[in-house]
């Protein structure tokens, strides 16, 4: 462990030295002064970075490596695109913490585009964008929300007076970029819009561009996960540690099931039986109403959402699997255990009871069919009062 | 000789929508057309699906009115199953409504709408201790109007405005326009309600969560009910939602209603604010159930503007026109029987008046054929203007007591005619109302649900869905944009059809058959721009209506899989041209 951590600290050494030798968008003031000037101390800031480290999965050493990652994110502009979207994403970064410091973050990294909250429209909107990509090339880090149309050559979305496909829009963009990552579900996996039939022929941006991208996926993820990955680019370089779908491990590494809360109702085989019943009133598990838990990876259950307010499980319904891809097809019904149910669903069964096969990951199946035993056990069984 | 001036992309909205006008010689916009550039065809995906699932998959129409759709979806497909949700279920929706109504408004003014009234530039020459006695004449109780707090917000602006990036996100904005009309001292005051109205929303947002799990896109809805039981039955999470609500109320009494005042004293004079709407037929849907069958707000519908006679919706006379639209069949038909198939005819080439006010090769709408993503819903052949403005006037006709008490005091506290009502201010002024009066009044539903849980825990409806039976119904509405439904056939115990009729479709539909226009086009119309290469006149006006166009652009194709040019398999995803 030692050893690795060595190693991870040599490589995080020279990404650093390599980005502080980008040009400074500001030469004036360093985080800790713009920090300082809202009334944060060194010391909260270092106690952030305390927290950002261990929300990373690093050992508490990193803590220094962490805040000078942050120290040199102002040397990364940000351009952030609209797609085939619903604005979610970009509504859950708008609810980044109290204290701020995660949108100070935002602040201080300068963020060149992003139209839900720039002041400018139309040709201004468009001048702001180019000149961006022009200025920063080969710097900027670009984000982008939203699955991108291709049917009808992408004339399912067009931008701007030149009515320019989104498809080109995202592909000029991400040509320039230092760093690409796909925010939310339907940029890293297509998403609802890429639901069958998929209509619009919506992808994944990473299936647009060569260049690699980094998926953090979720409908819509925390804004904690996206603050989180901007840092773990800093200190990763382009190649964080990923899982098979491109997501930063950190984040996506344990499934919703392993740190649930109700999971001990799980073990003891408690279940809820019908939504508002005594079960739920007691905060059972929620596998028998469908809860996706044991086969999404994500760390809701352990961040929640909201600045900790809450998440779907504790609010009494079961996860809708919503970071794993094609989960609009191969989750559904929601409310229906994954492993038992004989609905058949509407595209000959694909959408439904092929599922557990389709996931990808053969553990998986075979924990789904422990998971089924061990519930069919526990309707015999009388749940322990 | 006449100009075309083309606003595309219109930031600081939901979707991608572009606004085309021709001017004449003087400036003035002749004839005005909207276009939604994006498709999604959710609602082709809908089709085949487990009907409790199509709610989930409805609300992705939009992650700003996140729950919106939500709720009028799993309404829809209970009226369709004939199914009554238990009265703590409803006044739990009816919380989470207020949470979204009250988040979402302030949202609008301070973070999409408000640079199109504040020149952000212009506060950094305001003197904040004369700001911060200005402050008191909106509000006796004002908010982060200190003399020490305004200095810190123009600090941070004139930091901004100073560093070698320019302004950020606020760089390239129509600053110095002559419409602005606040002086430098509320501008000041805007903009630090501006900031603060960030962190303002973080904790509304938080009054959604603590029922719903998440915030955008809760998700403790069912058909039937909802499941946040445990949530209900803690007497620590109704306390937390009081006082996140109570925060919440503060300021929007004494900051959101102030700002209105504000405005409304420095723009009651400016024609390209209170110009006359251009469609002056106002409709609204039934919402906020405060207590069993005693609901805040009734639906009907106003005509040509007489304030004298409200009339109430027949749902049957609502239909769908799709002449200007990117779809094959034009209609007009009722939404359970939609019927659109995609044909897209794209722009055509033309000149238009670039970024340096010369004529540019660009692409245009070609109003002569279709030239939008978004249908022109009807009502009885008539166009309608939808949202906050229309729930306050049809309900002012009504006499309903709350709202014209709150209407009245605001006229009067404003020295505002009735007629101001029907402008682009009178529409901005009526999203602050409405947040009001639904603040003023949520805590009735919050006691009501309180006293009932008291003797009733029932939070769930049972019901069975027959494989054998057809099914059909609506979930209909008033939601932060206007009045919403969702109409859903299902059969085999599938959906067969579905239909969304929402409020930015109402809104910012184009021309019909007869020529009509919708209200954004309409509104459009007689205006006059002080400059077309900054045609903020034009933003303002549609981003008073609150644009949510991926919730406009819908389509459900009834027929089959024949989706125009582009024949689709919906099991393989194969298609041909």
């Amino acid at each position: 462990m030692e050893n690795y951590d060595k190693s991870l600290k040599k490589i995080f050494k020279s990404r650093l030295q390599a980005i502080q030798k980008l040009p400074k968008i500001d030469n004036n003031k360093s985080i800790v002064d713009i920090l300082e000037e809202k009334g944060i101390s060194r010391r909260d800031f270092m106690k952030w970075a305390s927290y950002m480290t261990a929300y990373l999965g690093l050992s508490s050493s990193f803590v220094p490596t962490v805040a000078k990652a942050a120290e040199v994110a102002d040397r990364l502009p940000i351009i952030w695109l609209h797609m085939a979207e619903c604005t979610g994403c970009s509504e859950s970064l708008l609810r980044t913490d109290t204290p701020t410091i995660d949108s100070l973050i935002f602040d201080y990294i300068s963020l060149e585009y992003h139209e839900t909250i720039m002041a400018a429209s139309g040709w201004q909107a468009e001048q702001n964008l180019e000149g961006a990509i022009e200025k920063y090339k080969g710097k900027y880090i670009l984000m982008v929300e939203g699955g991108i149309p291709t049917k009808l050559d992408g004339h399912f979305l067009t931008l701007g007076a030149f009515a320019k496909t989104g498809q080109d829009v995202a592909k000029e963009a991400a040509d320039g970029a230092a760093a690409i990552f796909a925010i939310g579900t339907c940029s890293s996996f297509g998403g609802i819009q890429a639901a069958a039939p998929n209509p619009t022929g919506a992808v994944p941006l990473s299936e647009i561009t060569g260049k690699p991208v980094i998926n953090v996926p979720g409908c819509p993820p925390s804004e904690k996960n996206i603050v989180g990955t901007l840092l773990h680019y800093i200190l990763y370089g382009t190649l964080p540690a990923l899982d098979a779908y491109n997501r930063p491990k950190w984040a996506y590494e344990n499934r919703i099931h392993d740190l649930c809360e109700r999971r001990g109702h799980f073990d003891a085989g408690e279940f809820v039986q019908s939504f508002g019943d005594e079960g739920a009133k007691k905060g059972y598990c929620l596998y028998k109403m469908g809860c996706k838990g044991p086969y999404t990876f994500n760390n809701c259950s352990k961040e929640r959402f909201n600045q900790h307010t809450s998440w779907p499980i504790q609010a009494g319904h079961g996860c809708i699997g919503c970071s794993e891809p094609q989960f609009w097809d191969k989750m559904g019904p929601f409310e229906e255990p994954m492993a038992d149910h004989l609905f058949h669903g509407p595209f000959g069964g694909l959408g439904a009871d092929a599922t557990v096969d389709k996931i990808g990951i053969s553990l998986l199946t075979v924990t789904a069919i422990g998971i089924a035993a061990h519930a069919a056990i526990s309707a015999v069984k009388p749940p322990k009062e | 000789m006449s100009k075309r001036v083309i606003v595309d992309p219109i930031t600081r909205i939901e979707g991608h929508l572009r606004a085309e006008v021709v001017v004449d010689d003087n400036n003035v916009v002749q004839q005005a057309y909207m276009s939604s550039t994006l498709w999604r065809g959710l609602e082709v995906i809908a089709k085949g699906r487990d009907p409790r699932d199509v709610p989930f998959m409805m609300q992705r129409i939009c992650g700003v009115c996140t729950y919106s759709h939500f709720l009028k979806s799993t309404m829809a497909v209970e009226n369709a199953l004939g199914i009554k949700p238990p009265l703590n279920a409803e006044l739990t929706r009816t919380l989470m409504n207020a949470a979204l109504f009250i988040h979402d408004h302030p949202v609008h003014f301070y973070h999409l709408h408000a640079l199109d009234w504040v020149d952000i530039v212009s506060a950094l020459s305001a003197d904040p201790k004369k700001a911060s006695e200005l402050a008191f004449k909106y509000s006796d109780n004002p908010i982060a109007t200190g003399e020490a707090e305004l200095k810190l917000a123009q600090e941070k602006a004139t930091k901004l405005a100073k560093s070698p990036q320019g302004l950020g996100p606020f760089a390239n904005g129509y600053w110095g326009h002559k419409t602005y009309k606040f002086s430098p001292e509320q501008n000041l005051i805007a903009l630090s309600h501006y900031l603060k109205g960030l962190e303002f929303q973080r904790e509304a947002a938080q009054m959604l969560a603590i029922f719903g799990g998440k915030q955008p896109h809760p998700q403790s809805l069912t058909v039937g009910g909802v499941t946040c039981v445990m949530d209900l039955l803690s007497p620590s999470r109704m306390g937390e939602y009081l006082v996140k609500f109570q925060n919440a109320k503060n300021f929007i009494d004494n900051a959101y209603y102030a700002d209105i005042l504000m405005a409304a004293d420095a723009y009651k004079t400016e024609p390209s604010v209170v110009k006359p709407v251009g469609v002056k037929n106002f409709m609204c849907g039934k919402e906020f159930m405060v207590g069993e069958n005693d609901y805040l707000f009734e639906g009907g519908y106003i005509l040509d503007g007489d304030l004298t006679k409200a009339f109430d919706v027949n749902e049957d006379l609502i239909t769908e026109d799709a002449t200007h639209s990117w779809y094959k069949d034009n209609g007009p038909l009722h939404p359970y029987d939609g019927k659109t198939e995609p044909n897209y005819t794209g722009y055509i080439d033309g000149q238009s008046v670039g970024a340096k006010n010369t004529l540019e090769q660009t692409k245009l709408i070609n109003e002569k054929d279709k030239y939008s993503w978004i249908k022109s819903p009807r009502y009885n052949s008539k166009p309608m203007e939808v949202g906050p403005l229309a729930c306050l006037l049809v309900n002012y006709v009504k006499g309903n007591k709350k709202v014209v008490d709150t209407v009245g005091e605001f006229l009067q506290k404003t020295g505002l005619p009735a007629a101001a009502l029907f402008t682009t201010l009178g529409r901005t002024a009526a999203r602050m109302l409405q947040t009001k009066i639904i603040a003023d009044n949520t805590l009735t539903a919050f006691h009501n649900l309180i006293e009932n849980l008291k003797v009733d825990q029932t939070t769930c409806a049972h019901y069975v869905i027959d494989k054998d039976k057809e099914y059909k119904g609506r979930g209909i509405g008033d939601v932060p944009r206007g009045m919403l439904s969702h109409w859903v056939r299902i059969k085999n115990g599938v959906v067969e059809n579905y239909q969304a009729v929402v409020p930015s479709t109402w809104n910012a539909g184009p021309t019909d058959a007869k020529g009509q226009h919708g209200a954004y086009e309409a509104d459009l119309i007689g205006l006059k721009i002080e400059d077309l290469t900054k045609p903020l006149e034009i933003i303002r006006i549609i981003h008073s209506y609150d644009p949510c166009i991926a919730c406009a652009v819908h389509v459900m194709d009834t027929k089959g899989n024949n989706l125009g040019a582009y024949k689709v398999d919906p099991l393989y995803d194969k298609c041909s041209v």
